[in-house]
């Protein structure tokens, strides 16, 4: 353990309003901390620079699970097994509660929240590439109120966000429009459980006279951020999916990954099996009838 | 054999409740009154000078114990085989996290504040990072030409057999650095009185090879060091040198402060700053039959030693000794070497150098199969050892050996005839590929040729004034089973309960030498010490007239009170004695180099996913003759266990290095298999008893090691049609390949 | 900064004590109320050794800050035995060769428990993944499969 605690100040205001306070008090002060399976593992080797932290743990209002007949609304704090377990994730948002099971272990997902996980912001995370398939919304609150941004404006660069000073993410809305959708996830780490991304794929469409009518595909680990691919969306949307459309749109997908070579993997590998998973993706999406 | 009441049945592990409670004491869960924790300044650069050292701001100095290698009483190294392994720098660093400094604090989380503000200056020097580098020898970083070791094996007459070949096969195989990842980091603490000397408890495999290190380190008499193996949370070869180093640092910590001092690595400096094993480039060119008969083979075999030589020469002898693999080659000549490159001295690691040159003759093997156009098995089968046939150093095969007996149970119980065939048919084309490789090994038990008779090994069993029987050795529990098989024996050979046994902990001032718990020795040589000292013991008590014709556990007690009452201590030695007829040249490297080997065939199935070219392990066997399963479970699992560490070592566990430092020290980016990783491993044993080994007991902690990595890389050779001979195999280096070329076949010279 | 009190249930019993609110629930568990059957592998939450229930969850404590650990109930391995009596999941490791050096068996067994409550009669790739998150290198895993079965059986007839 590289860190001294007590170099360390960690409060517990414990309800929404009482952070967001303190945030726009002492702005830029305090790091919000919610399971602590990101900020601890840096602390615990000596590497977090931040001093005072904030806990959300035992904020109530962020754990919150709605659902009107349109829209699901997920509260930032939502652990990675209460989706996993949630019956409404399971059946409108199957991609995310997948993405949920992937993620570390069994005791990191009792741990690891939705927020944390997209406010962390790494390029590898498992649920942004669902939360692109789904059309995800998310709520930001503040002092000043709250307000809602489509997930794809939320990334800007390497782990730079729209989050602003003061702000926390406070809900994912997801609309429930994607019954009967097809659907297909994969992802590829360096084993079958705790393992880091070195590309993940999520995706969801809609054939129509067996043209693509609707295609969202998520993808991660290939850029700065996770990505929505839209260029290869379009180059897809109106098409049929014969064998020269999906070899065309293997090479759009290039055109809008950036992959790197890190400690985990390379740069040529990740572009090849980005372009390997799409191909799956739309084979089996060629393939599919519309499933109710 | 198979009479026996206790060895050969799953006794419950001796220590085993303890160790489900939660309540076995490791040695990071011991305290003293008065500890102080003591931490490890480490170099940041590969090989230079030491300019300056500064000690920053921000921490209250004043209260710090700072020890350097000018505070060594006795000579600044850890002694080994060689002297060339200094505890602590003085003025040259030669591999990134040297160990330079050590601080001492009572506050446990200051240390490593403290550390990060110690800021040390060097002047660089040109460093060597990989074999290729270090035996061109433009950079000489050790000795006069970079090499610790060489080795010249040498059978028949090599070059007269290639005028005599059909093919000639040719190859190159490599294999990676492996970090053991025990589940608990090293740790010592030390203590030092003046009047009693200094104390050392600590994880650890060798109680007295700590002792050795340390009072040559000190400067104290034998009798006024003392070391204290405590519950050790795994090892595999990891903890069978560095343990002096750690130990020496927290000793100088101790003597210095006058405290005692407990050093606990966390896993990043573990991972970073202690041994690895050694990483391997064989080349093998071969001469055979049409007909798959081996004629010959020459084999370049070289092991990457790290900065100082510690334990490569042996670990290049076994190597060496092992790197024909299980067959009868007329003609043979291995030339080995271990070279000094800069990163943290490389170090035993289960298999111990045999895992290397094993891969490298069973991937060559299926690769010689396919030049001449015969299955991988048939191949085999047509060149295994055989009672009576030779070794590779001339050693004659005594006991009976079914090798091809081996095979056939081993490819029966994988249904490898059909599935080689289906897979043959399916994979076409096919999304994700599957295959099936064999591996056929030895492993030699004990150590090599005259070792045995030097260390010279002593165990004893004694009787305690409450009529407790006590095993007396310095061999170490940390998880394979040492406790409760050495118990067994000494049960059996008593004639009482296993309960009634207890072993003393390894302490070097309680128990006698019986050896390192290394070299798969344990079972067959400390197992027969011990079950001589205890036959030695009943002896005592029945000529004693205490014990009648038959005995009860409780009688047997009593008698053994008794005697210690009336006649005082009642304690029984037996010391090694080498089997007959055992000649070894350490000069020429031939004869008889183990007293016994196990023998064994894998069999892997693997699936390669063509999207993300990752290998899965669907089914592994795991058939070995074993001499004798002392207890079946526990012999079950060190397979189990062994497969395992097989399986990380041939497709998860890549070290990465920058320019000879670890970059991937930690957990998350170091890949063991996880339980959804890991195959079904099916085990079965043989038994051909060993008439020298406890009970007819072998050696089989290391056998596991050396069998899965070339299994596996020929299933994935058979899956894709490909040729994959480096290890660890990673999917991004298949990707490579079969993105460079279709199927690649040996290189073949037909003559 | 400065220590603050903290009050929990560890395995049955209050405890209140004082520490700083960013000290590592496993370091509480382990250094003041030693309680060292829970152990540190990596500091990282990857091997799983340092593993307890909080509130019924498997965690692992390395990355728990004891402030979030106030006023709940925590259970560790010292916990699961009832008094000298084993827990079926300790008795079945016994039997089974589930422990080899047994560092990562307090965590093991942990998950074990909490996997048991969770699916009394796990098939086997439930019980690959309830125990995902627990690093084993001695054992090879299947000697813990066997283990955890066996749990299952006993604790069935219980």
């Amino acid at each position: 353990m590289r860190s001294h605690p007590a170099d360390y100040e960690f409060v517990s205001p414990g309800s929404i309003g009482a952070v967001l306070e303190l945030l726009h008090c002492e702005p830029g002060e305090w790091l919000p901390v919610a399971g602590g399976t990101e900020v601890m593992v840096q602390y615990s080797a000596g590497r977090l620079a931040a001093r005072r932290l904030v806990n959300l743990w035992d904020v109530k209002e962020l754990c919150r699970i709605t659902e009107t007949d349109t829209t699901l609304t997920i509260g930032g704090g939502s652990t990675f097994t209460q989706l996993r377990e949630h019956r409404s994730v399971q059946e409108h948002f199957p991609l995310l509660a997948q993405a949920a099971s992937w993620t570390g272990s069994i005791a990191n997902q009792n741990r690891a929240t939705i927020a944390g996980n997209i406010v962390n912001a790494s390029p590898a995370a498992d649920s942004p590439p669902a939360l692109f398939a789904y059309e995800a919304e998310l709520e930001l609150v503040s002092v000043s109120g709250a307000r809602r941004i489509a997930y794809t404006d939320f990334h800007l660069g390497y782990k730079k966000t729209a989050l602003a000073p003061g702000e926390l993410l406070f809900a994912i809305h997801l609309p429930k429009r994607f019954a009967g959708w097809f659907r297909y996830g994969q992802k590829t780490g360096t084993r079958n459980a705790q393992a880091i991304s070195k590309v993940c794929i999520a995706g969801v469409g809609r054939l129509a006279e067996g043209r693509v009518e609707s295609l969202h595909i998520g993808m991660g680990a290939v850029a700065a951020t996770p990505l929505r691919l839209r260029k290869t969306e379009e180059s897809l949307v109106g098409a049929a999916l014969t064998k020269s459309a999906i070899a065309n749109a293997r090479h759009v997908l290039l055109t809008e990954i950036a992959p790197i070579d890190d400690i985990r993997s390379s740069a040529e590998y990740r572009g090849h099996v980005a372009g390997n998973l799409l191909e799956a993706l739309l084979c089996t999406f060629a393939a599919s009838k519309d499933v109710a | 054999m198979g009479q026996e009441r206790i060895v050969g049945t799953p006794v419950l592990r001796k220590e085993g409740v303890a160790k489900v409670r939660g309540a076995a004491r490791y040695i990071d869960d011991i305290s003293l009154p008065g500890m102080i924790y003591g931490a490890t300044v480490r170099s940041s650069i590969p090989r230079g000078r030491i300019l300056k050292i500064e000690f920053g701001e921000g921490i209250p100095w004043d209260q710090f114990v700072v020890a350097s290698a000018k505070d060594i009483p006795g000579e600044n190294v850890i002694a080994m085989i060689n002297r060339d392994w200094p505890c602590l720098v003085s003025e040259q660093v030669n591999h990134p996290e040297e160990a330079i400094l050590l601080l001492a604090h009572p506050d446990r989380h200051l240390l490593p504040k403290a550390v990060a503000a110690v800021r040390i200056e060097y002047v660089p020097m040109q460093s060597v990072h990989s074999i290729e580098e270090s035996e061109r020898g433009d950079v000489v970083v050790w000795g006069e030409d970079n090499v610790f070791k060489q080795f010249l094996v040498e059978k028949g007459d090599v070059d007269a057999a290639w005028s005599q070949a059909d093919y000639i096969v040719e190859g190159e195989y490599s294999t990676g650095a492996q970090e053991h990842l025990y589940i608990e980091n090293n740790g010592v603490i030390a203590a030092y009185m003046p009047d009693e000397g200094l104390t050392i408890w600590g994880s650890m495999q060798c109680p007295f090879y700590v002792h050795k290190s340390l009072v040559l380190l000190t400067g104290l008499p034998e009798d006024k060091v003392r070391i204290i193996q405590v519950e050790t949370g795994g090892a595999f070869g990891g903890k069978e040198d560095y343990p002096s180093m750690i130990g020496a640092h927290a000793a100088l910590l101790a003597m210095k402060s006058g405290h005692p001092v407990k050093v606990m690595y966390d896993r990043m400096e573990d991972m970073v700053a202690t041994t690895k094993r050694h990483p391997s480039r064989t080349r093998i060119r071969s001469a055979v039959t049409k007909d798959g008969k081996l004629l010959a083979a020459e084999i370049d075999f070289a092991l990457d030693g790290g900065a100082y030589s510690t334990l490569s020469s042996t670990v290049l002898s076994r190597g060496t000794i092992h790197a024909g693999g299980p067959y009868c080659w007329p003609n043979i000549r291995v030339r080995s070497k271990a070279v000094a490159t800069n990163c943290p001295p490389h170090g035993a690691f289960r298999g111990f150098g045999a895992p290397q040159s094993l891969f490298a003759i069973e991937r060559h093997m299926d690769r010689v199969a396919q030049a001449i156009g015969m299955q991988p098995d048939e191949l085999r089968r047509r060149n295994f050892l055989r009672q009576g046939l030779t070794t590779s150093t001339g050693q004659v095969i005594r006991e009976p050996v079914d090798l091809e007996g081996l095979l056939s149970r081993a490819l029966a119980l994988s249904d490898y005839p059909a599935k080689r065939e289906r897979f043959d048919r399916e994979n076409l084309g096919a999304k994700k590929k599957k295959g099936i490789g064999i591996s056929a090994f030895l492993h030699g038990s004990g150590f090599t040729g005259s070792g045995e008779r030097n260390l010279n090994s002593v165990a004893a069993m004694e009787a305690t004034a409450d009529g407790k029987l006590r095993v007396l050795v310095s061999s170490t529990e940390f998880g394979q089973g040492t406790n409760t098989i050495l118990c067994q024996i000494a049960a059996e050979a008593l004639g009482i309960d296993y309960d009634a046994i207890e072993i003393a902990p390894p302490d070097t001032s309680l128990v006698p030498n019986t050896g390192p718990t290394v070299a798969s020795r344990t079972s067959m040589i400390v197992g027969k010490l011990v079950h001589s000292a205890a036959l030695g013991l009943k002896q005592t008590l029945q000529t004693s007239g205490l014990l009648g014709e038959g005995w009860t556990t409780d009688e047997f007690c009593e008698a053994a009170k008794a005697h210690v009452a009336k006649y005082g201590a009642l304690r029984s030695t037996s010391r090694y004695e080498p089997p007959p007829d055992v000649y070894w040249d350490d000069q020429k490297y031939r004869g008889e180099a183990y007293p016994a080997f196990a023998w064994a065939v894998y069999v892997a199935e693997v699936t390669v996913d063509m999207i993300t070219y990752g290998v899965t392990v669907d089914d592994f066997v795991a058939v070995q003759e074993v001499g004798r399963v002392l207890n079946p479970v526990l012999a079950t699992g060190q397979i189990e266990g062994g497969v395992a560490q097989g399986i990380g070592y041939a497709i998860y566990e890549k070290v990465q290095w920058e320019r000879g430092r670890m970059a991937n020290g930690q957990m998350t980016n170091y890949i063991i298999p996880t339980s959804q990783d890991i195959p079904p491993i099916r085990v079965f044993f043989e038994e051909t008893p060993f008439s020298h080994g406890a009970f007819g007991a072998k050696g089989i902690g290391e056998l596991p090691m050396d069998g899965p990595a070339p299994a596996i890389l020929n299933a994935v050779s058979h899956a894709t049609g490909d040729d994959f001979n480096s290890i660890p195999l990673l999917p991004e280096d298949i990707y490579l390949r079969l993105g460079l070329s279709r199927a690649v076949p040996a290189e073949v010279v037909t003559v | 900064m400065s220590r603050k009190m903290f009050s929990m249930l560890v395995n049955g019993e209050a405890q209140t004590l004082e520490a700083y609110p960013m000290e590592r629930l496993l370091d509480v568990l382990r250094d003041h109320l030693g309680l060292t059957g829970t152990k540190e592998g990596c500091g990282e939450g990857e091997c799983g050794a340092c593993s307890v229930l909080i509130d019924g969850e498997l965690v692992n404590s390395c990355l728990v800050p004891i402030a979030q650990a106030n006023g709940t109930e925590i259970v560790t391995i010292e916990g699961i035995a009832n008094g000298r009596e084993l827990h079926p999941a300790q008795q079945a490791f016994l039997e089974c060769g589930g422990a080899q050096c047994g560092m990562c068996t307090p965590g093991m067994i942990v998950a074990t428990v909490h996997l048991l409550k969770k699916y009394p009669r796990p098939d086997a790739e439930q019980i690959r993944e309830g125990l995902n998150g627990n690093l084993c290198r001695c054992t090879g895993y299947m000697r813990i499969f066997e283990a955890v079965e066996k749990a299952a059986a006993l604790e069935l007839t219980r």
